[in-house]
């Protein structure tokens, strides 16, 4: 007879396992009740809870994410609560935790996969270029590819080489990719449940400086803002970029890491007299053309900020569609402040390399400002 | 299902102690190929006497029956035919290439059959003929080929993945796909197809590693037809077969001469049968000759001699399979009239549906890159559409 495995958490254990989860469940219930401190961490790992609890397809493997539960712990817990079937590590290959993961979605399961680190991401390239993006378009749709590939993103922790990448522009160069990269606690939850809940692949990068950052949220009710929105076949954050900081002056684009860079920025510049509009991308792939453009038709200026090396870069086709989309409202050339198109630096040079607030400002200087 | 092939009454998986104290081996014994190729039927047609099988203790096959046998031949006939149309209608300019498995037949077939309908295969671009065997359309299946969309059939309803360029990235699939069933405990075995030049790609590699370590239901099956292109076996892999090469992933590997049918049933079907019991997966590599070109674009003349490709065209393995069938008394003049016939009925199915231009249509260019369209995507359909009106203004 084949092992009878089920994907049911409560069917892993005994009835005393299920009825801990029932009692572990209230806890955090009671526990979550209101707006709390809680980590970015602590967002991602319930928001992976609330979705393994919500269906038995989804399924989390990768290096490290079982027993260790990651090694920034976004896993932490769930191997315990829910079985070494739905929260395992793998041998360690990469294109073979995304290869793997595609041949399980071809068999009904949603798996939301963890690389290790940005550059470890690279040996699964193909599996994801060649396989992951192609597949709906390669069957006419017959084959969707419902897999969410995690990879903590980019640098300002003072990692060494191979652990800070920028690696957007590859992923959202590809068709058939999604691209989300949130930069609060609140859209960490929020955009983890609405990245396992699409049908098309997503490269959802956590930026790895805000693991440990906390914000006052309550995730009860983040909960059921994404069930209601679920629901309603409506999405909170895919395809929509939120306003980060209201502003008329001018306006500054930003994504995952560069946000709170951003808002620092726009913090001083409220100083100085200067409102700046702050919008945070969220997501990449599909791209909010409207929201980007309404703010920049309303300021007339626009600087584009991201960690990634600037040439042929996720910042440069922003800044080529503010100029395509709002040419006769722009006072100013749209510039960028970006990282330099060099390799990322060791721990000690990174803050030469990282977008700036005095960096940002003085290219906000640049604007034409006519005062 | 008992543990293992035989055993009535087991009731839990087998793993590799159980399958190895059934047949009274080693774990080493088990795992190792056997000392050369298995060949049940000669290359003149003859049955080997069981000593002269190539096999072992433990790695003895039984004769499949004489109805597996015929079904399988029928095949052979059909994949001999279907090759050899595809080769003729790219010559005649109605595809834009085909990468023919003339030669090969005997493993394209044996792999389908061993399957159950529940059962999952994994083909690569040179494996139509394997697809077809599986049951999807013969027509859908070169659309690819023809040109007008990536891939013709869906593969949910035959559980066949679509045939794969990128080299031995579909080993992973399978063992994605064998994995999902065994969490949700459903006993489909997945056959994975790649080629001698492959199996030096790291997803091979990758592929044979997880499913040895979650003890999949995944039979990789090699077709080692001796060149990659222009590049021959030996500059690949100085290993002493490629089905050694499982010994290091804990797994199972068995060599088999893939030019006899009835050796590849017998061998194919004993690893699906261990594989669907929870023994793990295993590799089997069939040695076999491309027989043409790689595709109709390359000058095989180039890299090998003529004497090579004849002393080749001597083991044909439907040449063989007929000469025994016959032999055996199965296959009277009424029967290869009937299955000649099936074989010709497929032929002109595939010669009607390419003569044919379907219309293809611009914008589905856009249709199936999400679940739903982006507003990018919305954006350039309708300049696309526009320019497309435009067009049609003009004529
Ligand atoms: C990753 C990758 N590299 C290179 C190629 C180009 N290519 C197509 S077929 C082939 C030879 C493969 O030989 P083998 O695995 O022996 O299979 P065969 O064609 O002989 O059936 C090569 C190099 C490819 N398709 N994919
Ligand atoms: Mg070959």
């Amino acid at each position: 007879m084949s092992p009878h495995i089920t994907t049911s958490s409560e069917a892993n254990g005994n009835v005393s396992a299920a009825t801990a989860q029932a009692t572990v469940r209230a806890a955090e219930r009671a526990e979550a009740a209101g707006p709390k401190p809680v980590t970015f961490a602590k967002a991602l790992n319930t928001a992976l809870a609330d979705a393994m609890e919500a269906d038995a397809a989804v399924v989390l493997f990768g290096e490290d994410i079982g027993t260790l539960g990651g090694v920034f712990r976004i896993t932490d817990g769930l191997t315990a609560r829910f079985g070494e079937q739905r929260c395992f590590d793998t041998p360690l290959a990469e294109s073979g935790i995304a290869g793997m993961a595609i041949g399980m979605a071809i068999n009904g399961m949603r798996p939301v996969i963890e690389m290790q680190f940005d550059a470890f991401a690279y040996p699964a390239f193909e599996q994801i270029a060649s396989h992951l993006a192609k597949m709906r378009n390669r069957t006419r749709g017959a084959l969707d590819m419902p897999v969410v590939i995690r990879i903590p993103y980019a640098g300002g922790i003072g990692g060494v080489e191979h652990h800070c990448d920028s690696s957007e522009a590859y992923y959202a160069h590809t068709p058939g990719l999604k691209v989300m990269t949130p930069s609060t606690v609140a859209d960490a939850y929020t955009m983890m449940r609405e990245a396992i809940d699409s049908d098309d692949p997503i490269v959802f990068l956590e930026p790895k400086k805000l693991y440990f950052s906390k914000d006052p949220v309550d995730l009860d009710a983040l909960r059921a803002e994404h069930d209601a929105a679920a629901s309603a076949g409506g999405h909170l954050t895919e395809g929509r970029a939120a306003i980060a900081r209201p502003g008329t002056d001018a306006t500054l684009i930003a994504y995952g890491p560069s946000v709170s860079t951003a808002l620092a920025a726009a913090e001083a510049a409220a100083q100085e007299g200067r409102s700046l509009e702050v919008i945070d991308v969220r997501s990449i792939v599909p791209f909010d053309d409207e929201t980007v453009s309404a703010s920049v038709r309303k300021t007339g200026r626009a600087v584009v900020i991201a960690e990634a090396p600037g040439f042929a870069s996720v910042a440069s086709e922003i800044t080529a569609r503010v100029q395509e989309r709002c040419f006769h409202s722009l006072a100013a050339p749209v510039l960028r402040v970006t990282g330099f198109d060099v390799p990322f630096p060791s721990p000690k040079l990174e803050h030469y390399f990282l977008p700036s607030v005095d960096r940002i400002l003085d290219t906000v200087d640049l604007l034409q400002w006519e005062d | 299902m008992s543990a293992v092939p035989g055993e009535q009454h087991a009731t839990e998986a087998a793993d590799l102690d159980t399958v190895c104290r059934h047949f009274g081996i080693s774990v080493e014994d088990y795992l190792l190929p056997s000392r050369g190729q298995i060949q049940i039927v000669d290359e003149t047609g003859k049955l080997r006497p069981a000593e002269d099988q190539g096999t072992e203790p433990g790695h003895e096959y039984p004769l499949p029956d004489d109805d597996t046998l015929m079904k399988a031949y029928e095949q052979l006939v059909i994949g001999r035919r279907v090759n050899d149309q595809n080769s003729a209608l790219v010559r005649q300019g109605r595809m834009a290439v085909y990468p023919s498995s003339h030669g090969q037949e005997a493993c394209q077939v044996a792999a389908a059959l061993c399957l159950g309908a529940d059962d999952w295969m994994f083909p690569t671009y040179r494996d139509s003929v394997a697809v077809m065997a599986k049951g999807v359309d013969p027509l859908e299946t070169m659309i690819l080929f023809r040109g007008d969309w990536h891939g013709g059939y869906d593969p949910r309803k035959y559980k066949v993945g679509i045939q794969s360029t990128p080299l031995t990235t579909q080993l992973l699939h399978a063992v994605g796909v064998a994995h999902a069933a065994k969490l949700r405990g459903e006993d489909t075995v997945v056959l994975a197809m790649c080629g001698d030049g492959a199996t030096s790609e790291g997803d091979f590699h990758e592929a044979l590693n997880f499913a040895a370590v979650f003890n999949l239901p995944v039979i990789f099956f090699v077709q080692n037809n001796q060149y990659a292109i222009s590049v021959p076996l030996a500059q690949q892999s100085v290993a002493p077969s490629l089905a050694h090469k499982a010994v290091g992933y804990g797994m199972a590997g068995e060599r088999v001469d893939g030019n006899d049918l009835v050796a590849l049933m017998a061998v194919l079907g004993r690893a699906v049968e261990l594989a669907r019991t929870g023994a793990g997966p295993l590799l089997v590599e069939a040695h076999t000759y491309r027989m043409q070109a790689h595709t109709n674009a390359d000058d095989a003349t180039r890299y090998r001699q003529d004497a090579e490709v004849q002393a080749w065209q001597a083991k044909d393995p439907l040449n063989r399979m007929t000469a025994y069938l016959q032999g055996k008394g199965l296959l009277d003049d009424p029967a290869s009239e009937r299955i000649a016939a099936h074989a010709e009925e497929t032929a002109k199915a595939l010669r009607d549906g390419l003569n044919q231009d379907p219309e293809v249509d611009p914008l589905e260019l856009f249709q199936h890159v999400y679940a739903h369209q982006t507003p990018q995507l919305v954006e350039q359909a309708a300049l696309l559409a526009d320019e497309l009106s435009r067009e049609g203004d003009a004529k």
